[in-house]
C-alpha cells in the first residue's frame, strides 16, 4: 500500500534541510536536559539544591578564565578518547575500551622516554608520540580485526582488552620499567625536561587541546568528505550492502578502529609528556569512559564532539568544588554522567519518529 | 479451556458488511461485503496492495475498521483487538512460521495457550494432546523438536495449533509459499477435508490460481480495496480470475526477445560452500551464463539460492571450486566487479543492497562515488552525487518526496527502481538478480521485467534466481532447478515443462 506522493522533487527545500539537521541537535540536547532533570530529582532526594549545584558547576567549569583553563586542560584527552568511540561507531562498532588505548599510548611514551633522552626534542617527541600512537592503534585495530574476521563482540573485547592494558601497565611500571626513585607511586623514569610538551603560549593549557581539535576536524573531513569515509558509512549502515558493492569491509573496519586507537593513544602521550611527566597508574583516570558518553551525546559526529567534550570537561572540573561546598561525594559527577547516558540511549529510539524533523511525512495525514 | 468442547461446536461462518478502512486520505478498503459460509474454503485473491491484508487485519482485530460490521456465526460482533477475535474462535496462520524451533511440537502447542499454567503437568498435558491428535485427520511427531521438521510438517503443526486453541474459522495467509508443490497439495488436502467434515471454515489468501481451482469452494477478488468479483469456483475459469484481479489496466507488454546468446560471461565450476545452518553444503558443479541470455534458477526458498547469491557477491567463502567472469578468476572485489562490469540485485533490496538511513542520493551513488571518469577519487563530490541521482530518478521514474529523504521512506517499488537504476546505469556484462519483483504491484513488476529483458537484449548475461515460476517462465532462455543445494535439472525455456520443474523443485528425480 504505497502512500500517495508528489512528483519528483530533486532535493529538499531549505526548511526541510533545516528540519533534518535540527533533529541531530534537538534530540541529544533534549536527552541531556532530561538527564539533568532526573539528576536534579536525585539531588532533591539527598536534600541538596539543584540550583546551587548547577551554579557551582558553572562557576567551577566556566565562571572565570582560571576555571576555563582548568576545563580546557581536561578537554584535550576527552576529545581524543571520544574519537576512539566515534570513528569505529561509523562502522557499526561499539568500542568502549578507549581507556586501554590511552594507557598503552602513555606507557609506550613513558617507557621509551629514557632511551630517547639523548636526542633533541624536535626528533624525540615525534618518535615518542609515534610509539604511543602505534601501540594504541594496533590495540584497538586488533579489536576491529577480532570482530571482522572472528566474529568476536567488539564491545566486550575492547572492554576486556582495556583491563589487560591496565594490568600490563601496572606490571611494567612496578617491574621492568620502574624508576627506583618512584617510591609511593611506581612510575617510569620521568621524561627529560626537553622531551616535555609544554603549554599553548599565554595559556595554562597544554598542546593536547590543539591536537584534539585538529583530530576532530580531520576525522570529520575523513568521514563526511572523502570516499573512504563514504565507504565506511555504507559498511556501518549495512554490511551486506557494502559487501555486495565489493567494498573492502575488513580493511575499513580494522582501519577505522585502528585510527580511533591512534587518537586515544595520542591522549595517553599528552598525559605523560605534558601532564604527569612519567607513565603511572594516573593514566587510567577514566577519560576513556567519559569519552564514550561524549561520543554518544555527539551522535558520533566528530565536530559535535568538540562542544560536548568542553561541557563534560566542565562538569568534571567542578567535581572538587562541588565536593567541598555541598558536602557531596566526588562520585556525584559520575551519577550525573550515568543519568545523562541512560537518557541518551533512550533518545536513540526517537530518531525518524518525530514528524517535525522528517519532511517526507509532512502533508501526509496521520 | 475446554479444547474439545469448542471443536465440537464446529465450523462458523463469517461475514463482513460494508467494511471500510481509511488511512488518512487513502482508502485501503472500500465497503467490502463478503460472506464466507461455514464449512467452506473461501479463496481471497488480489494483487499486492489490493487490500487483502487490510481486510483480514480488520477481521482479526489488528485494525479497527473505519466503517462496517463483522458478523460471526450470524451475530454482529465487536472485535477491538486480536484477543477478542481469538475468543470468538477466529484464528490466523501467517506466511512465516511462528513456532519456537528449539521446542518440541507438544511444547509449542502447550505454550501457545493463553491459559497455560505457570507450572505445567506434562504427563496430564501429553495425555490430553494424544487424545486431541487422535481426533485429527493428520498428525505430527509430538516429541520432536520443531527444528527437525520439514516445512510441510511445520505448516501442519501451525494448523493443528489453531485447532488445538479452539479456532473454528482460520485465515491462511499464503500458507504454501514455503512448501514444495507436493507438500502444498498435502496440507491443502487436509484443510479441505477438515472443512468438508464441518469442523472448520477457511479463508485462504493466495495468488496461485492452481490452489484456488484445486482447493477452494468459493472465491472473492479484491482490487484497489474494492470487492470486484466473487462466485463459486466451479463457475469461473482462470481467465476470469485473472481479468478480475488485474482489471482493465494496460500492463507493459513483455519486451520482445531479440538477439542470440554470445560468449560465456559467468562460469562456475565445482564450487562447494556451507549453507546458512552450517550443516548442509551447496555444490554447484557447472553453471554457465552467456552474453545476451537470461538463465533462471527455480527452486523453493531455502534450497541454496541465497547461498549461491552470497558466494557470487563475496559474502560467503567457498571451500573449493572456481568462479570466472569473462574468463578471469572472480573474487567479488570492487575492482573486479568494475573491470568486468558485474552488477547485483539481491532480494529485499532495502535490507540487502541499501543503507536505509542514508539518503536516496547517497544510496544510488554506491556504485560510482569513488570514480572520477575512469580514475579513482579520494574527495567525495556531493554535487556529482546529486546530479547523478537526479538523472537516475528521471530515467527510472523513481518517485520520492525528496531525494534527500532517507531510503527507508520510499515505497517498495521505488526502492527497487532506485537499486535497478544504480545497477543498470552504464554497460553491464553480468547481472545477478534474486527475486526482483517480490512484494511489488503489477505495474512495477511489468516495468522491472521489461528493464531486465532490455538488458538481456543489449548483450548482458543475466542470472535470475526466483521463487516465482511464472517469472522464470516469462523471462528466461534456460531454466535450472535448484534443490538441496544442487542444480537438479536443466532445460531450455522453450522445452520447459511446469510439472516436471515442480517435481524437481521438490527433490524428486
Amino acid at each position: 500500500m504505497g502512500r500517495k506522493r508528489g512528483g519528483i522533487r530533486p532535493s529538499d527545500s531549505s526548511l526541510a534541510v533545516l528540519a533534518r539537521r535540527a533533529e541531530a541537535v534537538a534530540v541529544p540536547a533534549g536527552a541531556l536536559l532530561a538527564g539533568l532533570a532526573a539528576f536534579s530529582l536525585f539531588l532533591l532526594l539527598l536534600g541538596k539544591s539543584p540550583a546551587e549545584f548547577y551554579a557551582l558547576v558553572y562557576k567551577a567549569g566556566f565562571g572565570t578564565w582560571f576555571s576555563w583553563q582548568n576545563t580546557l586542560s581536561r578537554t584535550a584527552p576527552l576529545l581524543l578518547a571520544a574519537l576512539c568511540v566515534a570513528l569505529p561507531a561509523r562502522l557499526g562498532l561499539v568500542v568502549i575500551g578507549g581507556e586501554g588505548a590511552i594507557v598503552l599510548g602513555g606507557l609506550a611514551c613513558g617507557a621509551l622516554g629514557g632511551a630517547l633522552s639523548g636526542l633533541p626534542g624536535a626528533v624525540a617527541i615525534p618518535l615518542l608520540a609515534a610509539a604511543g600512537v602505534l601501540a594504541a592503534g594496533v590495540w584497538i585495530g586488533a579489536v576491529g580485526a577480532l570482530r571482522h574476521y572472528r566474529g568476536v563482540n567488539e564491545t566486550i573485547a575492547s572492554l576486556l582488552m582495556a583491563y589487560i592494558a591496565i594490568a600490563l601497565m601496572n606490571h611494567l611500571v612496578e617491574g621492568p620499567f620502574r624508576d627506583p626513585a618512584s617510591l609511593n607511586k611506581p612510575s617510569t623514569a620521568p621524561l627529560a625536561e626537553h622531551l616535555r610538551i609544554g603549554d599553548i603560549p599565554g595559556w595554562d593549557v597544554h598542546w593536547g587541546l590543539v591536537a584534539g581539535i585538529v583530530g576532530c576536524l580531520v576525522s570529520w573531513v575523513l568521514v563526511e568528505r572523502t570516499t573512504w569515509g563514504f565507504a565506511a558509512r555504507i559498511a556501518g549502515g549495512n554490511v551486506r550492502a557494502a559487501l555486495v558493492q565489493g567494498l573492502p569491509v575488513g580493511r575499513l573496519v580494522v582501519g577505522f578502529a585502528a585510527l580511533g586507537g591512534v587518537f586515544a593513544g595520542l591522549a595517553g602521550v599528552f598525559e605523560v609528556a605534558a601532564v604527569h611527566g612519567s607513565a603511572n597508574a594516573s593514566l587510567a583516570a577514566g577519560y576513556g569512559y567519559t569519552g564514550i558518553l561524549i561520543a554518544f551525546l555527539a551522535r558520533h559526529n566528530p565536530l559535535a564532539i568538540i562542544p560536548v567534550a568542553v561541557l563534560l570537561a566542565g562538569f568534571e572540573a567542578s567535581s572538587g568544588l562541588v565536593q567541598r561546598r555541598m558536602d557531596l561525594p566526588d562520585a556525584t559527577v559520575l551519577v550525573l554522567q550515568g543519568f545523562t547516558f541512560v537518557a541518551i540511549l533512550v533518545s536513540e529510539t526517537l530518531y525518524g519518529r518525530l514528524r517535525v524533523f522528517t519532511p517526507e511525512t509532512w502533508g501526509i495525514p496521520r | 479451556m475446554t479444547v474439545d468442547g469448542r471443536l465440537q461446536a464446529g465450523a462458523i461462518g463469517v461475514e463482513t458488511v460494508g467494511m471500510t478502512m481509511r488511512f488518512g486520505g487513502l482508502t485501503a478498503l472500500d465497503a467490502v461485503s463478503m460472506r464466507i459460509a461455514p464449512g467452506t474454503v473461501h479463496a481471497l485473491l488480489g494483487e499486492n496492495g489490493a487490500g487483502k491484508s487490510t481486510l483480514v487485519k480488520c477481521v482479526m482485530g489488528f485494525y479497527r475498521a473505519t466503517r462496517g460490521q463483522l458478523m460471526v456465526g450470524g451475530r454482529e460482533v465487536e472485535v477491538p483487538d486480536p484477543k477478542s477475535a481469538h475468543a470468538l474462535g477466529l484464528g490466523m496462520v501467517y506466511q512465516h512460521f511462528t513456532l519456537v524451533p528449539s521446542l518440541t511440537a507438544a511444547e509449542n502447542l502447550v505454550i501457545s495457550r493463553e491459559d497455560a499454567p505457570p507450572v505445567i503437568d506434562w504427563r496430564a498435558e501429553m495425555a490430553r494432546l494424544e487424545t486431541f491428535m487422535a481426533r485429527m485427520p493428520f498428525t505430527v511427531p509430538l516429541d520432536q523438536a520443531v527444528r527437525t521438521f520439514s516445512a510441510g510438517e511445520k505448516q501442519k503443526l501451525e494448523i493443528l495449533k489453531q485447532l488445538y486453541l479452539g479456532r473454528r474459522f482460520l485465515i491462511l495467509d499464503e500458507p504454501t509459499s514455503v512448501l514444495t508443490p507436493d507438500e502444498a497439495d498435502e496440507v491443502l488436502g487436509h484443510v479441505r477435508r477438515l472443512c468438508q467434515a464441518g469442523e472448520l471454515t477457511v479463508l485462504l489468501i493466495t495468488h496461485k490460481f492452481r490452489e484456488v481451482m484445486a482447493c477452494a469452494d468459493e472465491v472473492s477478488v479484491l482490487r484497489r480495496g474494492a470487492l470486484v468479483g466473487c462466485g463459486r469456483v466451479g463457475d469461473l475459469t482462470r481467465a476470469d480470475l485473472a481479468r478480475m484481479m488485474v482489471g482493465d489496466d494496460e500492463l507493459a507488454e513483455p519486451a520482445p526477445r531479440t538477439g542470440v546468446p554470445g560468449a560465456p560471461v559467468l562460469s562456475v565450476a565445482g564450487v562447494r560452500a556451507r549453507d546458512r545452518s552450517g550443516l548442509k553444503g551447496i555444490a554447484i558443479d557447472a553453471l554457465e551464463v552467456r552474453a545476451g541470455e537470461i538463465v533462471g534458477i527455480a527452486g523453493i526458498s531455502g534450497n541454496g539460492q541465497m547461498e549461491l547469491m552470497e558466494v557470487l557477491t563475496g559474502q560467503r567463502s567457498v571451500s573449493a571450486g572456481r568462479i570466472r567472469v569473462n574468463g578471469s578468476p572472480y573474487g567479488a572485489t570492487r575492482r573486479e566487479a568494475r573491470v568486468h562490469r558485474v552488477r547485483f540485485l539481491p532480494e529485499e533490496p532495502l535490507h540487502n543492497a541499501c543503507v536505509p538511513r542514508m539518503s536516496v542520493v547517497e544510496n544510488v551513488g554506491f556504485r560510482s562515488f569513488d570514480l572520477n571518469g575512469s580514475g579513482a577519487r579520494f574527495w567525495l563530490s556531493t554535487r556529482e552525487l546529486k546530479s547523478r541521482a537526479a538523472d537516475m530518478a528521471a530515467a527510472f521514474r523513481i518517485r520520492a518526496a525528496s531525494l534527500d529523504a532517507p531510503m527507508s521512506s520510499l515505497s517498495g517499488g521505488n526502492v527497487q527502481r532506485a537499486v535497478l537504476a544504480r545497477e543498470l546505469t552504464g554497460t553491464v556484462d553480468l547481472l545477478v538478480i534474486s527475486n526482483p519483483c517480490f512484494g511489488l504491484d503489477l505495474t512495477a513488476v511489468a516495468e522491472i521485467r521489461a528493464r531486465i529483458m532490455a538488458a538481456r537484449n543489449s548483450g548482458t548475461a543475466v542470472l535470475l534466481m526466483s521463487e516465482d515460476l511464472d517469472e522464470i517462465m516469462e523471462l528466461t532462455d534456460r531454466v535450472l532447478v535448484m534443490s538441496e543445494g544442487r542444480i537438479a535439472y536443466e532445460c531450455t525455456a522453450a522445452r520447459a515443462d511446469r510439472a516436471e520443474i515442480g517435481r524437481r523443485m521438490g527433490g524428486h528425480a
